[in-house]
């Protein structure tokens, strides 16, 4: 979405690199692009694009990634 | 295949047909000569479902071959629900159908239950040989159901399992729509029933290629849009949800105007009340329906100050065009703030309908505006029947 932005510095999103096992159904799942694959593994490459929708953290193998929104 | 199954041996699938709420429908037909080639489908107490071309008979039974084509009673409800009538009970029954001539090797294609997903799926499937597994996902669209947990991993194993597919295909994979994977996990999809869940493209229309490309997705097929027309779509639902609540402010409204000098005037109530409530319409339309579809041209991302941003122009507008039925400042402070207060709630209420607003942003803003415009509501209210004196 480049041409609608929401707020920078809300989402609750974390990668944690160490864990990714570079299988990138991240980023086939993510609808913002917030994933990109550099050298096998997965990297934040749209940190604001987030919307927290979960999907990445539902289907990663190994638990790297999280988001913990509230009652929204 | 055989097309025809034999009428005692019949043995129709659930979903595909309806049950007929009234048995006065079935009219007695003295002729013997069939007239339509569907009579072999029928059943007493049983409706077809229009979009139902043919039954195929398959290892775990007859399952209903639907049509690509539209019907003119699909885009009439189409509208209808676009309108937001009816649109939570607008659905089809959950289960296996089947697109084209489908073989054993044919994709599965998993979907909602709600008909205008269902629809928007098979349109876009013209010569297209596939299965389509549909999830009960309670008449939700495949995102929201996702989010709601009801398009789940849960229940995309008990459909497989429900409806036999291992029976249909002779592979062990399914296609689910990219934004189903918010509700859908693969890993246990595969754990717990052995099918390989593949994500398919975010749109229908995209199906086509996808399929076509070796079942790969292309960036663009990854991404949602929320462009103009997708935008405008979803307005009439927008204004629909508040239409009663704005039938009940517009009374507040009326009752309001008629306090004054003499305690209560009806004339007063009358006179002022519709100055108030054009302030109301236009706070509505400025919220609920200009600056959705302006979304991108109105500065700031702050949902609540677009709407502040649209609503000053449409209350200045209110104004302009009441200027003889406004008098004083106290007055006019209070329309503008009236009509730009339900502008911004409306435009922030809107976040949850785009696809690219996180829950923590909303937060953000609810936090920071909810008390704006409670206070701006309160300052608004007393100004309007100070005014009066």
């Amino acid at each position: 979405m480049e041409d609608l932005r929401y707020l920078d510095d809300v989402s609750t999103l974390v990668l944690d690199e160490e864990k990714c096992i570079g299988c990138s159904l991240c980023t086939e799942v993510c609808p913002q692009a917030v994933f990109e694959m550099r050298q096998n593994k997965a990297h934040i490459v749209d940190f604001n694009a987030c919307m927290e929708c979960g999907a990445c953290v539902n289907n990663c193998p190994s638990q790297a990634i999280s988001v913990s929104p509230g009652v929204g | 295949m055989d097309n025809t199954p034999s009428q005692k041996g019949l043995k129709i699938s659930t979903s595909g047909v309806n049950l007929m709420s009234s048995m006065e429908e079935i009219t007695s037909n003295c002729s013997t000569e069939p007239s339509n080639p569907m009579a072999d489908y029928e059943k007493p107490g049983y409706k077809l479902c229009s979009y139902v071309d043919k039954f195929i008979k398959t290892d775990a039974g007859f399952i209903p071959v639907i049509k690509p084509e539209l019907g003119k009673d699909d885009l009439f409800s189409s509208f209808y629900v676009r309108c937001g009538i009816n649109r939570y009970k607008y659905t089809v029954a959950p289960g296996l159908y089947a697109i084209g001539e489908p073989d054993k090797n044919c994709e599965v294609l998993v979907t909602a239950n709600f008909k205008l997903t269902f629809d928007h799926l098979r349109k876009e499937l013209t010569n297209i040989n596939a299965w389509i597994l549909v999830l009960d996902t309670k008449g939700i669209n495949v995102w929201c159901a996702a989010g709601k947990g009801t398009f789940s991993t849960r229940e995309l194993v008990k459909r497989i399992k429900d409806t036999s597919i291992e029976k249909v295909v002779d592979h062990k994979r399914v296609i689910v729509p990219q934004l189903g994977a918010t509700g859908i996990s693969a890993r246990d999809v595969k754990k717990q029933s052995g099918f390989r869940v593949i994500y398919g493209p975010i749109r229908a229309n995209d199906i086509p290629a996808f399929l076509k490309n070796n079942k790969k997705a292309h960036k663009k097929m990854r991404r949602v849009t929320f462009d103009l027309y997708e935008r405008f779509i979803l307005t009439p639902v927008e204004v629909q949800i508040v239409l009663k609540p704005a039938l009940i402010t517009a009374l507040i409204l009326f009752v309001i105007s008629g306090f004054g000098p003499g305690i209560f005037s009806f004339s007063m109530a009358w006179e002022r009340g519709i100055v108030s409530f054009w302030a109301l319409a236009a706070g509505i339309f400025s919220g609920a329906f200009v600056t959705p579809v302006l979304l991108p041209f109105i500065p700031s991302r702050e949902f609540a100050l677009k709407g502040i941003i649209t609503g000053s122009i449409f209350a200045i507008l209110v104004m302009i065009i009441m200027s003889s039925a406004i008098s004083g400042l106290a007055e006019f402070l209070a329309i503008f703030l009236f009509s730009v207060t339900i502008s911004s709630f409306l435009a922030m209420n809107f976040t949850g309908t785009t696809p690219f607003t996180s829950p923590s942003g909303v937060e953000k803003e609810m936090k920071r505006y909810i008390p704006v415009q409670l206070v701006c509501l309160v300052i608004s209210s007393g100004l309007w029947i100070y005014s009066a004196f």
